[in-house]
């Protein structure tokens, strides 16, 4: 019973980690429109970012500086922004499609680097020893698992309601009308630049965040965790679940790591050992045969499009 | 004097979304040899009515018909082989292709053995564009490029030739080689609607026309009699629309 | 120093142009980029190797080497059966993904549901065939020097002489024929078309299946020069990209020199800088030419 609920656990709190990447993908796209396909670029650097500062010194890599796992974090979101604002500042002129390829680019040029700057990130091997939250409580297995499930899901949790109100504001209310119409945007002029700019920024850093968190959580990382699967599964999450839409974010990331949880499982079972590469393909074949039924079936995924008006008028307690 | 109806449409309610029409319930006849315009101020919905009758704006009901054929809500690219020119407004050539591509790929749907000499006829009838061929068509003056969409629609030896608004854009002088060849068109037994908004120069050149606004037809009679029509003036420049007699 | 990277270039850039033509023909005449297009590349040559096994094993034979050449009669045959086979595949994903997509979604719907497919046609393979390399033969080539310093093995020789036999192929399609003139139509002005008398949809469906074809091509061309494996369309993608949109959307010529001009780039790269930032050169030269002349060489301004 108790291994049960400590799977629970394991599952939930990798299933949040991915509903975070999948909420900063949605104030890209969802709310501003902006089409990212680097999403695993950004992951990474928030990752190793937070590895470097974090790490004991001694590792193959660069940093070593055994700093607190928060300031890790927080070094997470900071470098995945900055590199996200470089990025923006020279690619979001371009129209959504061409953002698309680009994106899809950069995310190859990271993992790339990730792989070949050997001295700087490890290289092929990665970097390990990373510290791992409630590290303490490591022999009591259900009170880690828990543990790091309170963690992982309040740190959701915290970005969901602050996502949620920056939806309302008016700040979120401009990057709608600029995800509507392209060309109004335009005549918006710099500014529209400058809202989709800050948009790709903190939905990048958010990224950033859930890399690093899902390599606090893993202890190890290494840059072929980073191919495009994991955009495609957040992609796949955020369809499904309902895209412009933050609950539907949480929902698609448990419902698609369900699904991928269940078909491993399956797999498992279904093949002997020596075939389990081979199954695993399968899965991916699953969810994009999911991705493309929801896309003609039901475009707007599970829970659809909320039309957010001002919280002002739902009766919130916004400022005047 | 007027002879048989070679296209009619009826009570024609269109628009490109479904629920929200521009045409509500307008309509036209055209005999063979005939020219008639469709005039009305602007947001009338005649080119609109010409664009339903063309393929390209989905009818909700009504009828469209060629001779005896109910065409209505057929896909576009079938009208021409039945002898339904359609010249649009703008962007009626294909500006990145030259002039003999531009042709040749409105004879491709001719027989083989046909095309090489209508695409001589119509370098014959159209000696500018003849002379040179290689010219992609988006180099060539506006008038140029109106006489190559109706060479390439007359390529094809239509029964009915559709024009929206030939004379937008257009110098006077231009816009009269355009209706003088418009008229020699008439004369091979073609017969010719057009949309236009200037209603003095389609009065000069059409037998009949309508009136649309809002929609619906308003007016209709002899170009002659329209000519000093006051209801033309009131429907163009503001004051109540007169219920037509 | 030696100009064996020109060679290579070369022979990178036909398989990069190859694959480039159909990305550059699907993009103009449907609007969308197309991350499957990778798949067709891998496809195409899973299924001539499978082709070919099966003719091999239908008639009892060996896979006897024509000349100098590492295939034989078999793998040609099997080409032609393979193009076809994914000129189909193409067809078919269109009629059951992206042409419903059409009806109602916009471009960036249909780049998002082809990058979701490109993966399941990419993991379908790894499950199919498995992560390891294949070959359509073992037999190892010798490279025979040309002059100048470059050596060449016979098969990089068939294999630039029979791309540039489909470029041309191509380049007169578009220019000369009556298909060749709709599908420039249609990707100018698809109403215009129409009311000239194009059936657009059919002239849609013909492109999928020259795209599909054309990528297999390039498949085989890789599969012969290189390897087979399943990542193998996926890592031509952002070349491909590249030299399409450095040629100019929509301009076949364009392409194929776009493809070259990015397969030089990378062997030159590989010679000066170090062949594990091959693919980022691509990325550069995309990145370059977005900024820079964002209607490449040789295509048309917007709007």
């Amino acid at each position: 019973m108790l291994d049960v609920l400590g799977y629970l656990a394991f599952f939930l709190t990798t299933a949040l980690s991915y509903a975070l990447m999948c909420l900063g993908l949605n104030l890209q796209w969802g709310q501003t429109g902006l089409f990212n396909v680097g999403i695993a670029g950004f992951a990474a650097i928030g990752a190793y970012a937070s590895a470097m500062l974090t790490t004991p010194p001694g590792g193959n890599h660069f940093g070593g500086f055994d700093l607190p796992i928060l300031i890790g974090w927080i070094g997470a979101m900071l470098a995945s922004g900055l590199a996200a604002a470089i990025i923006g500042a020279i690619t979001l002129r371009l129209r959504a499609d061409y953002l698309a390829i680009t994106t899809f680019g950069i995310a190859i040029v990271i993992q790339l680097f990730a792989l070949n700057a050997q001295s700087f990130t490890g290289g092929a091997f990665g970097i390990g020893f990373i510290p791992r939250p409630f590290a303490n409580l490591a022999e009591h297995a259900l009170a880690f698992e828990l543990a790091n499930l309170a963690l992982v899901g309040g740190v959701t949790l915290l970005v969901f309601l602050a996502l949620e109100r920056l939806v309302r504001s008016p700040w979120g209310r401009v990057l709608r009308a600029i995800r509507e119409d392209e060309t109004a945007a335009l005549s918006l002029g710099k500014n529209a630049k400058r809202f989709r700019l800050q948009a790709f920024v903190l939905g990048s850093a958010i990224m950033g965040l859930a890399g690093a968190i899902q390599g606090h959580f893993i202890g190890f990382i290494a840059p072929e965790n980073y191919l495009s699967a994991i955009t495609f599964q957040v992609w796949a999450m955020l369809i499904i679940g309902g895209s412009g839409n933050n609950r539907g974010a949480l929902v698609g990331a448990i419902l698609v790591w369900g699904l991928w949880s269940l078909s491993g499982a399956a797999m498992t079972t279904i093949f002997p050992p020596e075939q389990q590469v081979r199954a695993a393909a399968l899965q991916i074949v699953a969810i994009g045969v999911l991705m493309a039924t929801i896309l003609l079936l039901r475009p707007r995924g599970i829970l659809g499009e909320q039309m957010t008006v001002s919280r002002h008028l739902e009766g919130g307690t916004g400022d005047g | 004097m007027k002879g048989r109806v070679v296209l009619s449409a009826e009570a024609i309610v269109a628009g490109y979304e479904p629920d929200l029409p521009i045409l509500n319930g307008a309509g036209f006849t055209l005999h063979e040899r005939e020219i008639v315009a469709l005039l009305g101020p602007n947001g009338a919905g005649k080119s609109t009515l010409i664009k339903a009758v063309a393929g390209l704006v989905p009818v909700t009901s009504g009828r469209v018909r060629l001779e005896e054929r109910d065409i209505t809500n057929l896909p576009a690219h079938l009208l021409i082989r039945l002898g339904l020119g359609f010249v649009p407004q703008t962007e009626n050539v294909f500006a990145a292709m030259s002039i003999a591509d531009n042709l040749l790929l409105a004879a491709a749907i001719l027989p083989k053995t046909r095309r090489a000499e209508r695409v001589a006829a119509m370098y014959a009838m159209f000696p500018d564009l003849a002379a040179k061929t290689s010219l992609a068509a988006g180099r060539l003056s506006g008038g140029q490029r109106q006489m190559l969409a109706i060479a390439r629609t007359l390529l094809v030896e239509p029964k009915v030739l559709m024009l929206d608004e030939p004379s937008a854009g257009l110098s006077p002088k231009i816009v009269g080689g355009v209706f003088e060849t418009l008229q020699r068109v008439r004369e091979t037994g073609v017969a010719i609607l057009l949309v236009e908004q200037s209603v003095r120069t389609a009065l000069a050149l059409a037998d009949r026309a309508y009136v649309l606004a809002e929609g619906r037809n308003r007016h209709e009679g002899p170009a002659p009699l329209l000519r000093d029509d006051p209801l033309i003036a009131h429907l163009y420049f503001g004051g109540d629309p007169v219920a037509a007699p | 120093m030696s100009l064996q990277f020109i060679a290579d270039g070369l022979l990178i850039g036909s398989m990069v142009g190859l694959g480039a033509i159909g990305v550059t023909l699907t993009y103009s005449i449907l609007g969308f980029a197309n991350f499957v297009h990778g798949e067709f590349i891998a496809w195409g040559a899973y299924a001539c190797l499978v082709i070919a096994g099966l003719i091999g094993l239908g008639f009892g034979i060996q896979v006897q080497p024509l000349g100098p050449f590492s295939i034989g009669w078999v793998i040609l045959v099997a080409a032609v059966f393979a193009m076809t086979f994914t000129g189909l595949l193409a067809l078919a994903l269109d009629f059951l993904l992206f042409s419903r997509l059409r009806r109602h979604g916009n471009a960036i719907v249909m780049v998002m549901a082809s990058f979701g497919a490109s993966m399941a046609l990419r993991s379908l393979l790894e499950f199919l065939f498995t992560s390891e390399p294949a070959y359509f033969s073992r037999e190892i080539q010798i490279a025979i020097p040309i002059g100048l310093g470059v050596r060449v093995t016979p098969d990089q020789m068939l294999m630039l002489v029979l791309t540039a036999v489909l470029v041309l192929g191509m380049h007169l399609l578009i220019t000369r024929t009556t298909l060749g003139r709709a599908m420039r139509a249609v990707s100018e002005n698809p109403s215009l078309a129409a009311v000239g008398g194009i059936d657009v949809a059919a002239v849609i469906r013909r492109t999928w299946l020259i795209g599909g074809a054309l990528a297999c091509a390039a498949g085989i061309v890789a599969g012969i020069t290189v390897q087979i494996r399943p990542f193998m369309g996926f890592d031509l993608l952002l070349p491909m990209f590249a030299a399409a949109i450095l040629g100019g959307i929509g301009s076949v010529p364009g392409a194929v020199l776009g493809g070259l001009i990015v397969g030089l780039a990378e062997s030159c790269a590989v010679q000066f800088v170090g062949a594990e930032y091959r693919a980022a050169v691509a990325f550069l030269l995309l990145i370059a030419v977005l900024l820079l002349r964002p209607t490449g060489l040789f295509g048309r301004a917007a709007g």
